[in-house]
């Protein structure tokens, strides 16, 4: 042997696979980081530079939140897997461009340290945080009821919160329309396609959402399962039960495109960690979601349920988990079949 | 048609490293093999030499004790040593260690009663456990069982071409350079088992072996090229694939009427029945940026690793690890005084950039879900790993972990580079704790039960 030395080294061992998919935690958060950013300059767009600064406040709080956490509980640092930023973001986009700053960041704190910290951080929440966080601000409605109308002043004061003064210009959101039975004055589906109406940031511009969402599936971020189940329940139950006399098609498009649907039905519903891993599972999920928003958008004291809806399937992801495993590999598919005939 | 099985993922080939090299002879034959008692799935063979014997190539060096196949010395020389030596396993084996004489004297040929095509099932049996012909492809199952147990049991004979794990090539090598002997060895193995039809399985990225086996199929034999995802040649995704049968939890593919070979264990069945010699050398792909010049080599059964490596110029740059087998499944080896054995198909030198490293910190699970999309065996690999770093092992069982076939999809897949397998496996071991503790449980009430009994008489 020439180079014994060489050939007598020891080398590494491990349990195989020996390989692995360049995937990792932090690539899949910015993902989805990326697919949000379109809708988000469109906010920017017709909502003007305080989007800009607030999705600042809440991300660095979130952010800052979750640093300190772990640092204050001497645990190892986590702010690296963009979890935490991704939360931020979320959340931003679920708020109006009114909210006061203060509020933003209570929002986040507590979605990060209560909802998700307190539970054992990433992976071990039960429900998604941005959404928690945001139901929890329910609580400062008089802060952020105020919705600014597409097309503010791009420079409007990002300083003194605007809300809760009288003169501020506040539109109606298409939901509260919805939700008297009513379809929303002078805007048109086209409009809402775009983002031209009145809502929170991020829910506005429902084309660029789809356009995130094609993009999350394309990079296999994502299965299309849970939103296109989601999407097609809400689309198949407002389709048979249009409220006010409207028109069945109208209705269901103006139910598509209003509100949260396409933000939660993309973004917030296909969470991992707040979503089930089996394929019935998840079917079953989307379907929950579906079904509940509209039940809540048409008997909610709430204009909106998505988030409602959303959180309450996010407590029963456990137990879909466990009562729809995938089926066995080698077992029948109709078992009860197979008895009758065994019995005859 | 094909028919799809679930998940499976789609790693980086990296054959081209290999798969456009001729199987090449070793420039020169080893000086001693080593020959481990233990190279299929049973207990060890019994050495039926001593040292100081002389051997032929050919000639019988182990006995099976129980389940098991044949040992044959693969060179001619003397015994020097019958004692444990390191195995490609990882624990030392008890081996026969031959000084190669360099005269390859043969044996006699293993004896034939009948012309190959009018062998009877029984005859071809012999022949192949004379032979002592196993499962090359990794598993190492003893063909001959295998054989004899399928008897009138199957409809489907399909010859396993797959070779899904990335890097090797010795498969790709024998179909395009032998194809003969794959289908004609095909063959014998299917008229043993009374049928009609054989089914090699390729995948499409070895289009260049599906013509030539093609231009020497004859009309009985149907060359299939396959979907190009990992694991395809696992037996189970194999048969689901080719027939669209599933095979039940626990079962062997006799329960669904088929017999699955590797194409390199049908060519050995060719040497056997034909040439009437036994199953003595194969072909190995020494490949990996950790050698100096990969090659599919012909080797000596018993080749020292490192005279393989060798071989193939030894080793460059940053050799981190080495696999006996492939990237997906293969085996860690610590050094390379370990031999080349019967179902050894690749040696795989990997250099620390090739191989993904050991994840450092904790490692969360995010529950994306991966794993379950990626696992061919329908399972949820995520809830293994929670059970088991919970220290809930009895839950495992029925979360139904042992169905797992450890192709590695799973961990693969995993963003969070959580050590799947190795949980399985643990987690595998502690089920198989739990059951032997039941059933002593149970034997111990039964004979409690028995001991009242009779008192009472």
């Amino acid at each position: 042997m020439s180079n014994e030395l060489e050939t007598k080294r020891r080398f590494s061992v491990a349990s195989s696979p020996h390989i692995s998919s360049s995937d990792s935690t932090p690539n899949l958060m910015l993902d989805v980081i990326i697919a949000l950013l379109p809708a988000w300059l469109v906010a920017i767009y017709f909502f003007g530079f305080r989007v800009v600064t607030l999705t600042a406040v809440t991300i660095a709080a979130a952010v800052g939140a979750e640093y300190l956490y772990r640092r204050l509980t001497r645990q190892h640092q986590t702010v690296g897997d963009l979890s935490a930023a991704v939360t931020g973001l979320l959340l931003a986009m679920c708020l109006p461009v009114e909210t006061p700053y203060w509020v933003a960041v209570i929002g986040s704190v507590f979605a990060i340290v209560v909802v998700k910290q307190l539970f054992g951080g990433l992976g071990k929440n039960f429900m998604n945080p941005a959404l928690a966080g945001r139901v929890f601000l329910f609580s400062f409605t008089a802060f952020i009821n105020k919705y600014a109308a597409p097309g503010r002043t791009f420079w409007a004061p990002i300083f003194g919160s605007a809300a809760g003064k009288p003169d501020v210009v506040s539109a109606a959101t298409p939901m509260s329309y919805l939700h008297q039975g009513l379809l929303p004055e002078g805007v048109s589906l086209r409009q809402l396609l775009v983002g031209q109406q009145a809502g929170c940031l991020g829910e506005v511009a429902s084309l660029m959402l789809i356009l995130g969402g094609v993009y999350l599936v394309l990079r296999k971020v994502i299965s299309p399962r849970i939103p296109l189940c989601y999407l097609g329940t809400v689309a198949v139950l407002t389709f048979l039960f249009p409220m006010g006399g409207i028109p069945r098609t109208d209705w269901m498009l103006y139910n598509l495109l209003s509100g949260g649907l396409m933000l939660g039905a993309i973004f917030m519903a296909t969470d991992y960690v707040t979503s089930p891993v089996t394929p019935t599972g998840r079917t079953v999920y989307a379907v929950g979601c579906g079904a509940l928003t509209v039940f809540l958008r048409y008997f909610g004291s709430y204009p909106e349920g998505v988030s409602f809806a959303i959180l309450v399937m996010n407590t029963l992801v456990w137990s879909l988990d466990k009562a729809f495993p995938p089926h066995r590999f080698g077992t029948p598919w109709f078992k009860k079949k197979e008895k009758k005939e065994a019995s005859k | 048609m094909n028919h799809r099985f679930f998940g499976g993922v789609h790693p980086k080939g990296h054959k081209e490293y290999t798969q456009a090299l001729a199987v090449t002879p070793l420039p020169q034959p080893p000086g001693l093999v080593v020959l481990p008692m233990s190279q299929h799935v049973g207990p060890p063979c019994a050495p039926t030499v001593s040292v100081g014997d002389s051997v032929k190539v050919g000639q019988t060096v182990g006995e099976p004790t129980g389940l098991g196949a044949p040992i044959h010395s693969s060179v001619s020389g003397k015994v020097v040593a019958v004692e444990p030596r390191p195995h490609a396993g990882g624990t030392p084996v008890m081996s026969v260690v031959v000084e190669n004489d360099g005269e390859n004297t043969p044996a006699d040929p293993i004896p034939r009663p009948a012309p190959p095509e009018q062998l009877t099932p029984e005859q071809v049996i012999d022949i192949v456990r004379a032979a002592g012909i196993t499962g090359m492809g990794g598993a190492g199952f003893p063909t001959h069982v295998k054989l004899s147990s399928a008897l009138g049991k199957v409809d489907t004979v399909i010859l396993n071409g797959a070779e899904c794990e990335p890097y090797l090539t010795a498969d790709h090598r024998l179909m395009l350079e032998q194809p003969e002997k794959v289908i004609e060895g095909g063959r014998v193995l299917m008229r043993a088992l009374g049928l009609e039809k054989l089914v090699i399985g390729v995948e499409a990225n070895k289009l260049d072996a599906v013509e030539a086996l093609k231009a020497k199929a004859p009309a009985d034999v149907e060359v299939r090229p396959l979907r190009v995802r990992y694991p395809q040649g696992a037996e189970k995704q194999l048969i689901q694939n080719i027939t669209g049968r599933q095979v039940p939890p626990g079962g062997l593919p006799a329960n669904v009427g088929c017999a699955v070979f590797n194409v390199a264990t049908a060519a050995a069945v060719y040497d056997a029945v034909f040439d009437g010699k036994p199953l003595t050398h194969r072909i190995v792909t020494v490949t990996g940026k950790g050698v100096v010049h990969p090659a599919n080599f012909f080797v000596p059964l018993g080749t020292p690793m490192e005279y393989l490596v060798e071989a193939a110029g030894g080793l460059k740059g940053n050799p981190g690890r080495v696999l006996c087998g492939g990237p997906m499944m293969g085996i860690a080896q610590y050094d390379l005084t370990a031999s080349i054995i019967k179902g050894n198909n690749g040696l795989l030198v990997m250099s620390t950039r090739e191989y993904s490293p050991t994840p450092k910190g904790v490692l969360t699970c995010i529950h994306c879900g991966r794993c379950v999309s990626a696992c061919p065996m329908h399972l949820v690999p995520l809830s293994f790993n929670q059970r088991f770093s919970a220290g809930r092992f009895d839950e495992l069982e029925g979360l139904r972990i042992m169905d797992c076939i450890e192709c590695g999809s799973c961990a693969y897949s995993c963003p969070a580079h959580i050590p799947l397998v190795q949980a399985i496996r643990a987690g595998k071991n502690e089920v198989r704790k739990l059951q032997a503790a039941a059933k002593e449980r149970a034997a111990a009430a039964a004979a409690q039960e028995a001991e009242k009994e009779a008192t009472a008489k």
